[in-house]
């Protein structure tokens, strides 16, 4: 049994709260994040910015910041709202979705800034 | 039908098929059902012989002409034989394409197309073997059928959970678990990063675990590792009973205490008992996973049964959210186009013809939602770069074995399989090949996941490197 790991998860640890696609992964570098970001464009889907209280997070609504940015292929552009998001919401989780029109979904969805959370 | 089996000789009744039901210079409507046969005939059976008698013997046909054939207008009820094909390295069998009007069939019945198609003409002596490679279902039929109670944007939209595949795990031992020592299995699994835990077909109601125990137990489960996780989570409860009632009596019970999620074996439950469960579920806003127990039985033969892509086919009309369609690289029987083909039939809006992937015919669905593919039975960690590969993201993997069997238990394995899937996907949308790096993809990820780390190195020879029974006609040889 040596050597055999405990799964430290619990619901008292606010750290042990997952957050969809790639949570389960270190945080995304920037440069990273840049490669998802050229494949959301890539794939033609609409790039979107949302984000919340921590406290909020399993709501399926999220805060948009402003409108989904339709059409936008740069890269920088996209990554300047993901700071402006940010910086105006300071304690919020952000996430970045990937708007699919043709599957009426979201192609991806990811949060790209993890706030700190409180029990 | 006293068919001589003599070779060189046949019989006056078979002769008169042919004049009826093959007709080479046939164009087949859009309105017709059409189907692809293999036929191995009887020896000395000739091909036009053989392919209008089951023209007729899966339509209007009987053995003798009957004085009722005169009070209707038979040349339009009959199905009729159009073309004949080779099978790729097979001197013995043939394909035999029949058209079948509209009017031979009950609007949304998938159980009345299939008594015709793949009724008493099974057990018709002129043919040695019989299978039915694929049916092209109209769109008039299609829109008749109820189809999957959500698809597979409705689910991603409900569970909240986008870009990736789902991950899933059957509970182990299939049979002889407490329903808290079960639920003790579903909440391990969950808490460690999977999205849904399963029932084994065969789980119902047994003497060791009745089924609201169950049921009770896992979603107490389900509730704790959503809380301690806070993403969404399921476990398929299975409502397969010995009857309709017990059935919806159990559907019933798993929507008030909360669950989002039932399953059924569509085909051991029958097919008319699975459309009513799935209107129920759209009804109730209940995700509907369906297993495919007992389909060896009827799709593994090359030469005889019905072809599963046909069986796809079906549950996608009768309705079902998820269906298993095998994994490709595990322990169980699975041809890789074939598979691609057959989770494409589940998936999209329209399928082309594609003979390299088994597919016979254009497959127009319409609107109609897809159903999610399942790939279950044998898989591990090491296999994650070539699922992912295979099926994309709209899909299920099942790990059932290569979550329970992680050397710290389910909540490290469960870990480990969504480390590797999302380092996976990752790995995709950056540009990079996932068979080809899945050594260096894998490796990578493990430095950030000692679960992960383990679980390569627990699996790292396991490998089910059988040949598969059922290959692809153009693989043969």
């Amino acid at each position: 049994m040596s050597g055999m790991q405990d799964y430290g998860s619990r619901i008292s640890d606010p750290n042990s709260r997952k957050m969809g696609t790639f949570s389960y992964l270190p945080q995304l570098t920037d440069d990273e994040l840049r490669k998802q970001v050229e494949y959301i464009v890539s794939k033609g889907w609409n790039p979107a910015i949302e984000h919340t209280e921590p406290e909020n997070m399993r709501s399926n609504f999220w805060y948009m910041w402003k409108l989904p940015m339709f059409g936008e292929t740069d890269v920088d552009a996209i990554f300047n709202e993901i700071e402006m998001c940010k910086k105006a919401n300071p304690g919020n989780h952000v996430r970045l979705v990937g708007y699919d029109n043709f599957k009426q979904s979201q192609g991806t969805s990811m949060v790209v800034h993890r706030a700190e959370m409180k029990a | 039908m006293n068919q001589q089996t003599n070779p060189g000789k046949y019989s006056a009744g078979v002769k008169e098929y042919r004049e009826t039901y093959w007709e080479p210079n046939y164009t087949p409507k859009d309105s017709d059902v059409l189907a692809c046969f293999k036929i191995t005939p009887q020896p000395g059976v000739p091909r036009e012989e053989a392919a209008a008698a089951v023209a007729a013997e899966s339509s209007t046909g009987t053995w003798t002409t009957v004085w009722t054939d005169l009070l209707t207008d038979l040349d339009y009820y009959k199905g009729r034989a159009y073309a004949i094909e080779d099978v790729p390295g097979d001197d013995e069998s043939y394909y035999a394409f029949i058209a079948y009007p509209m009017g031979l069939f009950e609007e949304g019945s998938v159980v009345n197309v299939f008594t015709s198609l793949v009724g008493n003409v099974f057990g018709f002596k002129a043919v040695r073997a019989l299978r039915l490679e694929d049916v092209r279902f109209p769109l008039w039929f299609v829109t008749t059928c109820d189809g999957p109670p959500h698809g597979i944007q409705v689910e991603r939209d409900k569970l909240d959970k986008y870009g990736r595949p789902f991950l899933g795990c059957t509970i182990k031992p299939k049979l002889g678990l407490s329903a808290k020592n079960y639920g003790r299995a579903v909440y391990e699994a969950l808490r460690g990063g999977l999205d849904f835990t399963k029932d084994d077909e065969n789980i119902n109601s047994q003497p060791f675990m009745r089924w609201r125990d169950r049921f009770e137990f896992c979603q107490e489960a389900i509730e704790k590792a959503e809380k301690e996780t806070g993403e969404r989570k399921g476990h398929y409860l299975n409502v397969t009973a010995p009857n309709i009632e017990e059935m919806y009596k159990r559907a019933e019970f798993a929507k008030e205490i909360g669950s989002p999620i039932i399953m059924s074996d569509y085909l051991t439950m029958g097919w008319a008992a699975q459309a009513s469960l799935s209107r129920w579920c759209r009804d109730n806003g209940m995700l509907l996973h369906v297993h495919r127990a007992m389909h060896g039985v009827i799709d593994r033969h090359p030469k005889h049964g019905i072809n599963f892509r046909v069986l796809a086919k079906m549950l996608r009309l009768l309705g079902g959210d998820h269906l298993h369609s095998g994994t490709v690289v595990g322990k169980l029987e699975g041809d890789r186009e074939a598979t691609l083909g057959w989770i494409d039939l589940m998936r999209e809006k329209h399928v082309k013809e594609d003979r390299s992937r088994g597919i016979f015919f254009d497959q127009d669905w319409g609107q109609m939602p897809g159903v999610l593919p399942v790939a279950s039975g044998g898989i591990h960690v090491w296999h994650m770069p070539a699922l992912v590969n295979i099926f994309g993201d709209d899909s299920c993997l099942q790990f059932g074995g290569g979550t329970l069997g992680h050397p710290w238990g389910n909540a490290a394995g469960a870990a480990a399989n969504r480390v590797a899937v999302e380092a996976c996907v990752k790995a995709r949308n950056e540009g990079r090949e996932l068979e080809k790096e899945s050594k260096d993809i894998m490796t990578e990820a493990a430095k950030h996941s000692p679960e992960l780390k383990i679980a390569m190195e627990t699996w790292k020879e396991i490998k089910f490197e059988f040949d598969t029974v059922d290959k692809l006609d153009v693989a043969h040889r």
